[in-house]
């Protein structure tokens, strides 16, 4: 008995983990087959007819379109700026690069209750009222430094030899950064599109503050939650994890047959 | 091949390159002209400046003052992409995502060259890789990546081709292998090859030309054969192979011939052979490869009462180390043909050598310049 927990307790121990990891999507899904009435608490049997109707409830799908609409603008925003600021950092030596390092990390140290509150202070004081485009605003700041951080550490990696056996290739500038140096930053900069969209999707704290009467997908599950998250909010959350899992799955793939040519 | 990169042929000249990085000159006044089709190597420690020398041909470095210049074209501020000259770098820097096809492609595309297919399948099967063409850099071998190295340069044929210690990754086997392969590629080709190395065996097998770099200037310059036969400072006579060195005094000349007088014995050093600067108190080292002395045969030079206090046998040699009665330890080898199998350690044994053998150097020389520098550790 010893000897057989010795050398599989590990694995005992892998096991609990990822069950301690997947439970809460386990429920998610499971509950999305619920057969629920006006609250999805208890299980009330199976049915396909929330799959088969998303937008069923009311509200919900709006509330989903806003969030997609405001994830996919902040996403390619910040994605664009935050890329560029990386490029700036990672392969140029200029005054106060070491203090903007330092200043890019600070909205991901800061509160977020804190960033959301004072931005709406700041909107208001401009007379800018709450709702979509501040949103989008707040939204791009927060993810500029993950998309940053992220692309910075793909240039980091990159041997700057190659960019010089280019230029000595007859490449110029911009066709060794067309050619050579974008390709292989393209896998960072396209993981930190991902990272950058599912912030912006989950984003409830500064959402809440900035959106004003828009109802964003976070803020309807939210504000549901008191009178009962309707099935469908389960459903649009277990397809997301799928879409997402999906595009990981198919990056992978890709990637593998790339390599193996 | 229609090609700007063939306009401007003809030797590399550098003159008075200096490149410095703050107080500190790599690059220090340096001066030399490599004929057009030469195999040309430049040989020394690691931060002798050979490096940066490369890198500012290659247009990847400014120089600080100075010009560089091919035939008649002054390229010493030219962009990298914008001169006839293509390096193959030390770790090979292959394009992780693109073809090795694309890869060797790559500088005829940027040229504006549309039919590349030709060019490329010629230089591929010159290299002896021709069915490696699909494969991407990370699934070959580092020997097989190397040669893409240099036929991804060589392919656009340019005016020069600069090699960045391009057998630095290789092992020992292979880099033997590739020593000539590069060098059967030279000659195929007729580009001027300039090689950065600090492997001077490497130097010696590849290049006509050597150009033995310290401290961001040149030692010597020359043949391998004069280099080796004729080292005219401490430095390249112990940078390149090995060299006993001991010092002495100029006792007189008769005829053609230098005496310099050796802890007593008279040593005859022929005045051609004798490059050390004239010096008030006539101090010389006298210097003499461990080959060239024989422990058995009797010559004109001899040093006597040496004790052999270490012998190594290395195959085709037999290596002793021998301890003369002033303190110093020499080495000799002598081949393994049957002729030195009796001596053992502790034997008292006068070492030989004819005086055309003989060189002499500066004596106020640092007797160890070049030695403590191991040329594998990079």
């Amino acid at each position: 008995m010893k000897r057989w927990l010795s050398k599989n307790l590990i694995k005992i121990y892998a096991f609990l983990a990822f069950v301690y990891l997947f439970i809460p999507i386990a429920y998610t899904m499971a509950f999305s087959f619920n057969d629920a009435g006006k609250s999805n608490l208890t299980w009330r049997g199976f049915t396909f007819k929330n799959w088969q109707n998303p937008c069923g409830a009311p509200e919900v799908c709006t509330a989903l379109g806003n969030s997609l609409k405001i994830g996919f603008i902040a996403t390619l925003i910040a994605t664009a700026l935050g890329t560029m600021i990386a490029f700036a950092l990672g392969r140029h030596r200029f005054r106060g690069r070491s203090t903007v390092n330092l200043l890019i990390f600070l909205p991901m140290a800061t509160p977020e209750i804190v960033l959301g509150a004072s931005l709406l202070a700041m909107f208001l004081n401009l007379g800018i009222n709450p709702g979509f485009w501040p949103t989008v605003i707040a939204h791009v700041m927060f993810c500029i430094s993950f998309v940053v951080v992220t692309v910075k550490a793909r240039i980091a990696s990159l041997d700057p030899k190659l960019e010089e056996a280019a230029m000595d290739l007859y490449a110029t500038e911009v066709e060794t950064f067309r050619r050579v140096t974008l390709p292989l930053v393209m896998p960072g900069i396209f993981g930190a599109a991902l990272l950058a969209f599912s912030l912006s999707f989950d984003d409830f704290i500064i959402t809440n503050f900035n959106s004003g009467t828009l109802t964003t997908f976070p803020k309807f599950v939210y504000i549901s939650s008191a009178r009962g998250i309707p099935a469908q909010a389960n459903v649009i959350g277990s397809s997301m994890f799928l879409i997402a899992l999906a595009i990981v799955l198919v990056g992978q793939f890709v990637s593998s047959r790339k390599n193996r040519v | 091949m229609v090609d700007a990169a063939a306009s401007t042929k003809g030797d590399l000249h550098l003159t008075n390159l200096v490149k410095a990085f703050g107080d500190f000159r790599a690059v220090d006044d340096l001066s030399l002209v490599i004929p057009e089709g030469s195999f040309f190597a430049l040989l020394g420690p690691s931060g002798c400046g050979k490096t940066t020398t490369l890198r500012m041909i290659a247009g990847l470095e400014e120089p600080t003052s100075g010009k560089i210049s091919i035939g008649n074209t002054d390229i010493t501020y030219a962009k990298p992409y914008a001169r006839p000259v293509n390096t193959v770098f030390q770790n090979y820097a292959l394009f992780p995502h693109l073809s090795i096809f694309e890869n060797v492609a790559f500088g005829l595309r940027r040229r504006g060259i549309k039919d590349v297919k030709e060019a490329v399948t010629k230089v591929l099967a010159l290299v002896e890789l021709g069915h490696l063409a699909e494969r991407k850099p990370v699934q070959l071998s580092g020997g097989q990546q190397q040669r893409i190295a240099v036929a991804r340069a060589i392919v656009n044929r340019p005016a020069l081709l600069l090699l960045d210690e391009p057998l630095g990754a290789l092992d020992l086997k292979l880099r033997r292998q590739m020593q000539i392969e590069l060098k059967w590629i030279q000659t195929e080709v007729g580009l001027t090859f300039v090689h950065v190395t600090h492997d001077q065996e490497e130097a010696m097998t590849m290049a006509d030309t050597i150009a033995v770099m310290n401290e961001g200037r040149i030692e010597q310059m020359g043949s391998p054969v004069e280099l080796y036969e004729s080292p005219r400072t401490v430095f390249v006579a112990n940078f390149l192979g090995q060299s006993n060195l001991v010092k002495g005094k100029v006792e007189g000349a008769s005829g053609s011939d230098l005496q310099v007088s050796v802890h007593g014995n008279r040593i005859v050093v022929p005045s051609a052979r004798n490059f050390a600067k004239d010096n008030s108190d006539k101090s010389v080292l006298i210097g003499i490869r461990p080959e060239k002395i024989s422990i058995e045969h009797p010559e004109a030079n001899t040093l006597g009462g040496g004790v052999i206090t270490d012998i190594s046998f290395v195959g085709v040699s037999t290596q002793f180390q021998i301890q003369m009665p002033w303190g110093q330890e020499l080495s000799v080898f002598e081949q393994n043909d049957g002729g030195a199998s009796h001596l053992q350690k502790g034997d008292t044994v006068a070492l030989s050598w004819k005086p055309e053998f003989t060189f002499a150097l500066d004596g106020t020389a640092d007797v160890d310049a070049g030695t403590s520098v191991n040329p594998d550790e990079i």
